[in-house]
């Protein structure tokens, strides 16, 4: 399963890297998240995958009796989804706002927009 | 010593404060710094001239070998004493010469800088500091060249005399850090143990050329020399202090300073021989089209440095006696002209020599000084500069080989300086006083006084030599020569070199009478101008300039997706070649889990949800696809054992597709796509990166986890934080303020999004 996982990050790193570089303000996001996406499986992956072990203690007992999930990668990756939520709501808004001013989403126009047209 | 080096620092950074108090009469006390100064380097004659050398050490960076180490012996202090004094004439002088400035506090704030800066630099023992207060010497010199910073000329010269002397700097940087690395010491004073070895060492020949190269360019030697007369933009008081009698002799300090240490090859001696032949005859010869008064004086500048040179190169005893004797000669007469060319500028407003006339009867003490710096310069009996010329020709005649080259050559320089000389001090003054100069002001003391001291001191001492004598001889003597018993006179009889000094002055006098400067010779200058070294050297700037835009407007074009491209480009680059190399590609496949039905589906749905974002033409659709690949990624989590991430990523992944649909189902529909070649293009890209990555992560999984962390945060999450979800324990207790600090971040991001929303442009703004 291992493989066929790695085989998906690198499926989502590549949409990632294309959308980002699309001439669309909406695809460059979507281009963000997906890499984002991809960057999150990588920690997780790496982490090494277990089947039906999550971290928590069971019942009462006061450390773990047999062999669970690594829960550093996990905490690591909860972070990033969180953080990555806060860009991206930013992001998507300002493309609202930029979209009002400028009437276009196209990053190469927006290239232009010091100068007076 | 460190004191009297810093005070100058300390005292520009009082300025900056206090300045405002500063402007108009108080100006006139700072003066008292380089007098203090100057009194505090004059009690230390006696000592030196017995052959002591006062030496103080400070640590500063003791873990690089920079220390603060401070040596005064003769060549120092001939040094020290001319740039506190003529510091202080120069001080006392701009008083009144920018008296209305509005920023006169700032100049005396450079003005002081450059002075400690010097200070520190003929002073310091060891190389790293000399490199820094060198640096600091140009800086100062950028800051006064570029002084009247609202003309676009001045900039330019500033810039070029940066530009120029900066090159040198690095030059002597690496110079330093090669030689103190084939001597084993930063410090001068222990180079000089090891001379043998070092002129020995392969690497000679580097540190000989990378030490020219400094002083080349800091002393206007050419074919660097160009920066010297446009350097001439900058206020007539900073043309004299630094321009004339100390900065630019900074590099015959360090060509001095090394003689020991590197000197007597003969490399050293042909390379120093040459260059400042040519660059004395190049000068001279100038200075005969010239007719602005500075533009004289630059060029005879040029010329005397370059004597130097030639004299250093000839490295006798006799020839290092007549370059000491010739520094304090030439800071003499030649700050002197300065002053005077500054004074009439300052009166009649033109430094045209072609105009100027009968000066004399509007400012005699001015036209007095003139008048005795003019002689001095020519080497004329009984003057200091008569003492000098015969020194230098007495030690050209010595040189071995081909001394009738030589003799010929310091001979045209000499003659055509006599007549520059002349040009600028005496011919101001004499004749008939023209109409609309006779309503002349009569220049105030404080302006008169510097000029006058300086030339009656050229003429005293050149009466009474016996009193320059304590201060010229032990600057020989740093120089590892013995001057012995002889001792300076005006008189030697009648020999070979009091002929070349009478010939010099009939021919020059001659000449001055003869050739007046004209507009007609200008001209006839400026036709060649095309060859010079200034014309090549702004040529390559001019295509440096152009070759930089166009490197820029490759790589910094403004378009994201070329800046994305260039990185990845790279990565692939550099990774794909480290994986070629080490990659083992020995995956234990026996370690891995199985792969079951529900877990394959749920990757298909994933893959095929990516390529409808990636290829559908509706931007809602991208959208909703988008949510899908995060609800696969969700139920992978969902999968193994992580249930914290799973709901995570659930909601926040709603919430974004809420989010994006809100803002955006009124966009249109993609209208611009890519034209297939681009699109191949990144196609290529992207699939290569994600190759990559699938390799990479491929080679990590062959090799073994460390899980020594999560082991202790496993063990520990009930026992010290008593919490059974380790996960959730990590984040907020043992990890609590990088948590904390996460939140700030999105109460930050949240913030973003409120202004955003609420923001309301007014029409103006909405293009």
């Amino acid at each position: 399963m291992e493989i066929v996982l790695a085989v998906m990050i690198g499926v989502l790193y590549a949409a990632g890297i294309y959308m980002i570089l699309r001439r669309s303000l909406v695809k460059l996001i979507l281009g963000i998240i997906i890499l984002g996406n991809g960057a999150n499986l990588l920690i997780f992956l790496l982490g090494r995958i277990t089947k039906g072990r999550p971290p928590i203690i069971p019942g009462d007992l006061k450390v773990f009796a047999e062999a669970y999930a690594d829960p550093i990668p996990q905490a690591l990756i909860l972070t990033a989804i969180v953080i990555s939520f806060g860009l991206q709501s930013f992001a998507i808004i300002l493309i609202k706002r930029a979209y009002k001013v400028v009437k276009t989403d196209d990053l190469d126009e927006m290239n232009a927009i010091d100068q007076d047209s | 010593m460190l004191i009297a080096i810093l005070v100058g620092f300390i005292f520009s950074m009082f300025l900056v404060v206090a300045g405002k108090f500063f402007r108009g009469k108080p100006a006139i006390l700072s003066a008292l710094i380089p007098l203090g100064l100057f009194a505090y380097f004059a009690q230390f004659i006696g000592q030196v001239s017995e052959g002591g050398v006062i030496i103080q050490s400070y640590n500063w960076v003791p873990s690089f070998g920079v220390n603060l180490g401070f040596t005064l012996d003769g060549l120092s202090l001939l040094f020290s004493l001319m740039i506190t004094g003529i510091g202080f004439l120069v001080f006392v002088y701009t008083s009144s010469y920018l008296k209305e400035h509005q920023y006169l506090d700032r100049f005396y704030g450079y003005l002081s800088m450059f002075m400690a800066a010097m200070l520190g630099l003929v002073l310091s023992d060891n190389m790293i500091s000399l490199f820094i207060f060198w640096e600091l010497t140009s800086i100062s010199s950028f800051f006064l060249i570029g002084f009247n910073n609202s003309s676009e000329a001045s900039r330019k010269s500033a810039i070029t005399a940066l530009a120029v002397t900066g090159l040198g700097g690095m030059s002597l940087l690496a110079g330093a850090l090669v030689l103190g690395s084939v001597g084993g010491s930063y410090s001068i004073v222990e180079l000089l143990n090891s001379s043998g070895e070092i002129a020995a060492s392969p690497f000679y020949i580097i540190i000989v050329i990378l030490m020219f190269g400094a002083a080349f360019t800091k002393s206007a030697q050419f074919p660097f020399h160009f920066w010297l007369p446009g350097a001439m933009k900058a206020p007539t008081p900073v043309s004299t202090y630094l321009h004339s009698a100390t900065m630019v002799k900074a590099g015959i300090y360090l060509l001095m300073r090394f003689t020991p240490v590197l000197g007597s090859t003969e490399f050293w001696n042909s390379t120093l021989l040459i260059v400042g032949a040519v660059t004395m005859v190049y000068a001279a010869i100038h200075t005969l089209f010239r007719r602005d008064l500075k533009g004289i004086l630059a060029y005879s500048t040029i010329a005397a440095l370059g004597i130097l040179v030639f004299l250093i190169g000839q490295g006798t005893e006799a020839a290092l006696l007549a370059a000491a004797l010739f520094i304090a000669v030439h800071a003499l007469y030649k700050a002197t002209l300065f002053l005077v060319t500054g004074i009439i500028d300052h009166q009649t407003h033109t430094r045209d020599v072609t105009i100027l006339r009968g000066l004399r009867k509007v400012m005699l003490p001015v036209a007095i000084a003139g008048f005795l710096a003019a002689i001095s310069s020519a080497g004329i009996p009984p003057t200091l500069g008569f003492l000098g010329k015969e020194l230098t020709y007495e030690s050209t005649l010595a040189v071995i080989g081909t001394p009738l080259l030589w003799i010929t050559l310091i001979l045209i320089t000499k003659i055509f300086l006599l007549h520059a000389g002349f040009v600028a001090g005496i011919s101001p003054f004499v004749g008939k006083l023209p109409e609309k100069f006779s309503n002349t002001k009569k220049p105030g003391i404080l302006l008169w006084l510097p000029p006058v001291i300086l030339s009656v001191m050229g003429l005293s001492l050149g009466i009474f030599p016996g009193l320059i004598e304590p201060i010229i001889y032990p600057v020989v003597t740093a120089m590892g020569e013995d001057v012995g018993n002889e001792h300076l006179a005006l008189w030697h009889g009648f020999n070979t070199v009091l002929w070349l000094s009478i010939a010099t002055i009939v021919v020059g006098t001659v000449l001055y009478f003869v050739l007046k400067p004209s507009q007609r010779l200008e001209a006839s200058a400026a036709r060649v101008e095309f060859l010079s070294p200034k014309s090549i050297f702004s040529g390559l700037w001019h295509y440096f300039n152009k070759f930089s835009s166009l490197w820029t407007a490759f790589f910094q074009n403004g378009y994201l997706r070329n800046y994305v491209s260039t990185i990845i480009l790279f990565l692939i680059g550099l990774s794909g070649y480290a994986l070629y190399k080490t990659a083992s590609f020995s995956l234990d496949l026996s370690t891995l889990s199985r792969i079951t039905g529900y877990e394959m589906a749920v990757v298909v749905i994933m893959f095929l949800a990516i390529l409808f974002t990636v290829f559908t033409r509706s931007r809602l659709a991208a959208v909703a696809s988008m949510g899908v690949v995060g609800l696969a990624i969700c139920l992978l989590f969902v999968f193994y054992s992580a249930p914290d991430l799973a709901m995570t990523q659930f909601s926040i992944d709603t919430l974004t597709v809420i989010l994006f649909v809100l803002v955006l189902y009124r966009l249109p529909i993609y209208l611009k796509l890519s034209d297939y070649r681009t699109r191949i293009k990144d196609g290529v890209l992207s699939l290569g990166f994600g190759t990559i990555i699938t390799i990479l992560i491929l080679e990590v999984l062959a090799t073994p986890v460390d899980k020594t962390i999560s082991q202790y945060y496993a063990e520990n999450a009930y026992v010290l934080a008593h919490g059974k979800n380790v996960v959730n324990v990590i984040l907020v207790d043992f990890r609590g303020s990088d948590t904390f600090m996460e939140i700030s971040v999105l109460a930050i991001a949240a913030i973003g999004v409120f202004a955003l929303l609420k923001l309301r442009l007014k029409e103006t703004d909405q293009r």
